[in-house]
């Protein structure tokens, strides 16, 4: 591992990386989300049918074990003849989709508003810190809801909600990161030799406060899949007939009692999903944070 | 101590005032008006001129916001739009009803979360440890508005052990007082009243609160392994303490901050999934209220119901931070 | 790390575990066989006590009243309350629009169609105990116009200033029919009309025209939304907001002859559909309003349900922007799209078979029905044809055009987005690229309005409000008329027609203007008539006597409960 060569060129961060290797639940958890990349990217080569396609013929078709079940549809279809397994495949690349680019915006705007108000102090900070406080101090779904009543529903649109409520976590971490390590003296020492602002934030304190970035990254993905599901339950996530996991169970709820396979298989691959995120911001967080280590 | 809290409030003001400012804003320019939803499909130019003027909609926004400011000074949240109520009496409906919801949930989840969190910091990579924890994640995996119907599936219509939505049968009598219908039917000596309402909130509650079990669980389990390893929890082993009295008299104090912190955030978290909860159990909370005003634009109900939601909000959080001081004399308010 | 090699198993046993419980639900169908039986004695345990008691029917329906006072209101859930506490003057027959007497046993209209004379039945309360009388007539009605031309008889009452406008009353446009309002005697109220207006009597069944108490009225105008006081077979007792609304039998009644039956009867809000249904198949409500079009093939099968049926008064359709080319002069395209759409194949797959494919856009129950327009056949060829007659062969030169569908259920349209999916394939069929675009619902209704340029096709639908083909056809189609006419059609031989009958009394004259505004319609496909939903609220068996209107009120005198 990269620790293992000269530890003063190496930065702890890597070398608390390797870390995560001697966590077995990281490791599951990377597995996971691996696999679920693997699939969003092969969907076409792996999925049977269109994921779109409708065919009425094929209404609410039962998973195969069940007793009229069939291979053609191997987890069945749902109330439009859609096959649920095509659809699921699909579905990891709009659910991935929406957890990267909602974390991406908050990560971004988080970490640049966190940046600013941490190494400027003052009057920028308690500023930015208000709104941030503003954004806190509302329910995050609430704020999500007036955000896609105001830009409308759609994917897109939802992601922009997911990813603005989540912005203040970011912020509050990298800002109190920054708060932190510009005591430090090679930040002084920075300082002193006449270095710009951008650079000392961005190359010398920012991989700093990587750590416990990635790790409410990881976690923040997990949570923006469930919340773009709930945004779904409301009529305000992904269109269809996109077939995102949520918006799936969402649609299918009518079902319940009829055919309630239409809604477990994509709740079982949100929880996977979700679960495999979650595992591997827990590894991190396990390998990341020094004060849990053996 | 007392300072620090009249600061923090201080603060508050403008807080809440900004949160009504956006949302305000935001409403506004959002196309489609109350009064479109008012007359829906009939709508006419001249029926939605007429209801604008009436509900003051044609006013510049700053003379709307202006006047929603000058009757907050005087204490009035003014009049809900589309059912012609005081703000403040509809406030006064809903939220007690998400606050009861919120309580009990976030009992459950203090309760199970720790429970769960300090059997699996002492018995660290045992059979139990894992179980809980991978539970504890399943808890966080799952969205709630489908655990909520298969809980209603599995313990309504196929065990019949509890009711499947409201807060109240239709059959049993309440005197109201405060909303909270759990307080009220203590209050009034109504033992029936009492066990109905416990069971009509048991499956919301905890449906409610898998995330926050699931959150409060493993940042016990991380607090207590951390104050396990500190040399004075071996000491007091070592003196020869029973195993129960060193981890609830010396280590759970200790690791309580992190998690009172994380219980304070979980409130929010509530809040938030309380909309879904108390669509799905026909709950009448403040929840499906803000939603509903939100789709039905009732600019009043939103503004009154953010300030109140946001004021809430803000003031948990100041509890937690003085709970701080409390567990902890050692740390200051600062 | 001793116990790590483990720890793979036992994450996967857990995980299996805990699929499995989710998987338990996906067997749902062999449970629910076991769960009926248990189901069923709860109900009958439950009624056994009741039985000693009273009788309380629980109605469960999907939101809550937004008021009670009926000139005020605009919903479907306000209204069914208000069915049951107040009455008009003319009723609805039980199961049609059709005219009977109501609070006034009779009425006149003078020769020239601008005088009606009302004459009330006589002996007949309110809940506060006041007396039913011309006044409260006068009272109840003109508090809705503008100008309040009303004249009392001796002492009369003070009308408060309007808290907003009357939304049904101006929608309607009532203060341009209405010249005033007087009490001759005290059973006798005389309307005058400026215009004469065909179907203002019928109006005046609709429940925005329901009698009110002007006593408890006046005791606090502010709250009589909430405190309401009308003649009819049920009392307001009590409202838990967006949970219930109690009303209580009214012994004092007016119509001895028959019900009310019901000692109680409660209103309660169960937003999600799926979860009133299992209120209902548990046994804690009797009726349950708009289940899922997919839980009605569960209630059939269920012994203890019945499901009471009424083909709805309503009409869903597709319509064209009219407002822009190549819709609003190309009628060979909008045919082609209207042989395009497998409408047979929606209602049978979405609607659940609750509905019916659409010949007219008025329900065949509404006379001046024409049944001699052919029905619109589903035939891509044809639809092809149509295409190449209009200039876009294989659709080619349109680009994708966009289908605006409803985010909401409307009692005309279960599902307004799928529907929009499977237009959208069928569009797809003959070469035509359609993108299904929807809004929240506030945002579609202001943009539709405004006939943006980016709307093509756009869903919509109506339900009637007083059973007058003018309800439909004028209001929805006829773009002439006014620019917030929701579909902009400007045809001028359709335009006169409409003027035509609501300017004409005789029903018979009437019944022909309107089956030659259909044959237009037929001609020149300014919409596309989708189907008719049908009202399907499935009920306990041991609910009597209810009967479902076409207009969706909800009328309780009648009911009975069996215990």
């Amino acid at each position: 591992m990269s620790s293992a060569s000269n530890p003063y060129d190496r930065h702890p961060f890597f070398e608390q990386l390797g870390q995560l290797w001697r966590n077995k639940t990281a490791i599951l958890g990377l597995f996971i989300i691996t696999g679920f990349i693997l699939v969003a990217i092969l969907a076409p080569v792996l999925s049977p049918h269109d994921p779109v396609a409708t065919s009425l013929y094929d209404q609410l078709k039962p998973p195969v074990w069940h007793e009229t079940g069939t291979w053609n549809h191997i987890l069945g279809t749902d109330e439009l003849g859609r096959d649920t397994l095509s659809r699921i495949i699909y579905g990891a690349r709009v659910s991935l989709t929406v957890a990267i680019v909602s974390v991406g915006i908050a990560f971004t705007l988080g970490t640049l508003l966190g940046c600013i108000s941490g190494y400027y102090k003052g009057i920028v900070d308690s500023l930015i810190m208000r709104v941030m406080d503003m954004i806190l101090a509302f329910p995050y779904l609430l704020l999500a809801i007036v955000v896609v009543a105001y830009l409308g529903p759609s994917l897109q649109n939802a992601m922009m909600a997911i990813g603005i409520t989540y912005v203040p976590r970011f912020a509050r971490i990298v800002r109190g990161s920054v708060l932190e390590e510009c005591e430090k003296d090679y930040v002084m020492a920075a300082r002193a030799v006449g270095a710009r602002d951008m650079r000392i934030i961005f190359i010398n304190i920012l991989p700093n406060c990587l750590g416990p970035l990635i790790v409410q990254t990881t976690l923040s993905m997990a949570s923006a899949i469930l919340d773009a599901a709930a945004l779904s339950f409301l009529g305000l996530g992904a269109q269809p007939p996109t077939p995102e996991w949520g918006g799936m169970i969402a649609r299918s709820r009518a079902l319940i009692l009829r055919a309630s396979w239409v809604m477990t298989f994509p709740g079982i691959a949100i929880l996977l999903a979700v679960l495999g995120f979650n595992l591997l911001g827990d590894g991190l967080r396990d390998a990341l944070d020094p004060r849990l280590r053996d | 101590m007392l300072a620090y809290i009249i600061r923090r409030l201080m603060i508050m003001v403008p807080t809440l005032l900004g949160v009504t400012v956006i949302v305000f804003l935001m409403l506004h320019a959002t196309p489609g008006d109350p009064a479109e939803l008012l007359l829906g499909e009939r709508a006419t130019e001249k029926a939605l001129h007429e209801v604008r003027e009436h509900l003051g909609l044609n006013e510049p926004l700053h003379v709307q916001y202006g006047l929603f400011l000058r009757r907050l000074m005087k204490g009035d949240l003014g009049e809900t739009i589309w059912t012609r109520q005081k703000v403040w009496t509809e406030v006064k409906q809903r939220f007690p009803a998400t606050i009861e919801l919120a309580l009990v949930a976030l009992f459950i989840s203090c309760f199970a979360g720790m429970i769960l969190g300090i059997i699996s910091a002492t018995k660290q990579y045992s059979v139990f440890d894992y179980v809980s924890m991978l539970g504890a994640l399943a808890g966080v995996s799952m969205p709630i508005f489908w655990l909520g119907l298969v809980f209603m599936l599995i313990f309504s219509l196929n065990l019949g052990w509890l009711p499947l939505s409201g807060r109240l049968s239709i059959d049993v009598d309440l005197d109201i007082i405060t909303n909270f219908y759990i307080l009220d039917a203590i209050l009034t000596r109504n033992w029936p009243a009492f066990k109905d309402a416990v069971w009509h909130i048991i499956m919301p509650a905890v449906t409610l609160s898998t995330i926050p079990t699931a959150i409060v669980a493993r940042m016990t389990r991380s607090a207590m392994l951390d104050v396990l390893r500190q040399d004075y929890i071996k000491t007091a082993k070592a003196k020869g303490l029973s195993r129960l009295k060193v981890i609830f008299k010396h280590a759970l104090r200790n690791a309580m901050i992190p998690v009172v912190t994380t219980i304070g955030l979980q409130f929010g978290v509530l809040l938030g999934g309380a909309i879904l909860t108390e669509t799905i159990f026909a709950w009448p909370g403040v929840g499906k209220w803000m939603y509903d005003a939100v789709m039905q634009r009732d600019y009043m109900v939103i503004q009154g119901g953010t300030l109140f939601i946001a004021a809430l909000f803000v003031i948990i959080n100041l509890c937690v931070d003085v709970l701080y001081a409390v567990i902890n004399p050692r740390i200051s308010v600062q | 790390m001793k116990a790590s090699k483990n720890l793979f198993r036992l994450s996967v046993t857990g995980l299996v575990l805990l699929l499995m419980i989710f998987l338990t639900t996906s067997c749902g169908q062999k449970e629910e066989e076991k769960a009926e039986a248990p189901a069923q004695p709860a109900v009958e345990k439950e009624e056994a006590t009741q039985a000693a008691m009273e009788k309380i029917l629980v109605f469960g329906r999907g939101g809550d009243s937004v008021g009670l006072d009926p000139a005020y209101e605009t919903d479907g859930n306000s209204f069914m309350v208000c069915d049951n506490i107040f009455e008009a003057l003319v009723f609805y027959a039980d199961e049609s629009t059709a005219l009977e007497p109501g609070l006034a046993e009779s009425w006149d209209i003078s020769e020239d169609g601008k005088t009606y004379t009302f004459n009330l039945r006589k002996g007949v309360m309110f809940h506060d105990g006041t007396k039913l009388d011309a006044n409260a007539v006068v009272f109840s009605l003109g508090r809705m116009m503008k100008e309040r031309n009303v004249k009392f008889m001796g002492q009369g009452y003070e009308i408060p200033a309007q808290e907003r406008p009357p939304e049904y009353w101006v929608s309607m446009e009532m203060d341009d029919i209405v010249g005033s309002i007087e009490a001759v005697d005290e059973h006798t109220v005389v309307f005058k009309l400026k215009k004469v207006n065909a179907p203002f009597l019928a109006n005046l069944g609709m429940d925005f025209a329901d009698i009110i108490s002007p006593t408890a009225f006046l005791k606090n105008p502010k709250e009589f939304l909430r405190n309401p006081v009308g003649t009819g077979p049920f009392k307001f007792a009590q409202w838990v907001k967006d949970d219930r609304i109690v009303l209580e039998k009214n012994t004092d009644y007016w119509d001895t002859n028959a019900g009310p039956y019901l000692d109680k009867v409660i209103f309660r809000s169960i937003p999600e559909n799926s979860v009133r249904f299992l209120e209902l198949k548990t046994g804690n409500i009797h009726i349950c309003q708009f289940p899922n079009p997919q839980d009605i093939a569960l209630a059939k099968q269920d012994e203890n349900l019945i499901l009471p049926t009424q083909p709805g008064m309503n009409i869903g359709y597709l319509s064209f922007n009219h407002t822009k080319e190549p819709w609003k002069s190309n009628v060979d395209l909008r045919k082609a799209i209207r042989h395009a759409i497998n409408r047979e194949a929606i209602v049978d797959n979405l609607y659940q078979g609750m509905g019916q494919v659409a010949r007219n856009p008025i329900p065949p129950t509404l006379w001046g029905y024409n049944k001699n327009v052919p029905m619109v056949e589903y035939d891509p060829a044809m639809a092809k044809d149509y295409l190449q007659k209009a200039g876009f062969p294989e659709g080619e030169g349109l680009g994708e055009i966009t289908l605006w569908s409803m985010p909401v259920p409307r009692p005309y349209n279960p599902d307004g987005v799928k529907i929009g999916e499977a237009m959208a394939a069928d569009l797809a069929q003959v070469g035509i690229k359609a993108k299904v675009v929807t809004f929240e619902w506030g945002t579609y209704l202001k943009r539709q309005r405004e006939q943006p340029d980016d709307m093509d096709l756009f869903q919509l639908g109506w339900t009637g409000d007083n059973g007058d083909p003018d309800n439909f056809l004028a209001v929805l189609f006829d773009g002439k008329a006014s620019t917030s006419i929701r579909t902009q059609w400007i045809s001028d031989a359709y335009h006169d027609l409409m003027v035509r009958g609501r300017e004409t009394i005789d029903q018979a004259a009437r019944d022909a203007i309107y089956q030659e505004a259909l044959q237009i319609f037929y001609d020149e496909a300014p919409a596309i008539a989708v189907a008719h939903s049908t009202v399907i609220w499935p009920a306990q068996k041991t609910v009597k006597n209810f009967k479902l209107h076409p207009t969706s009120s909800v009328r309780l005198k009648n009911v009975d409960l069996d215990l």
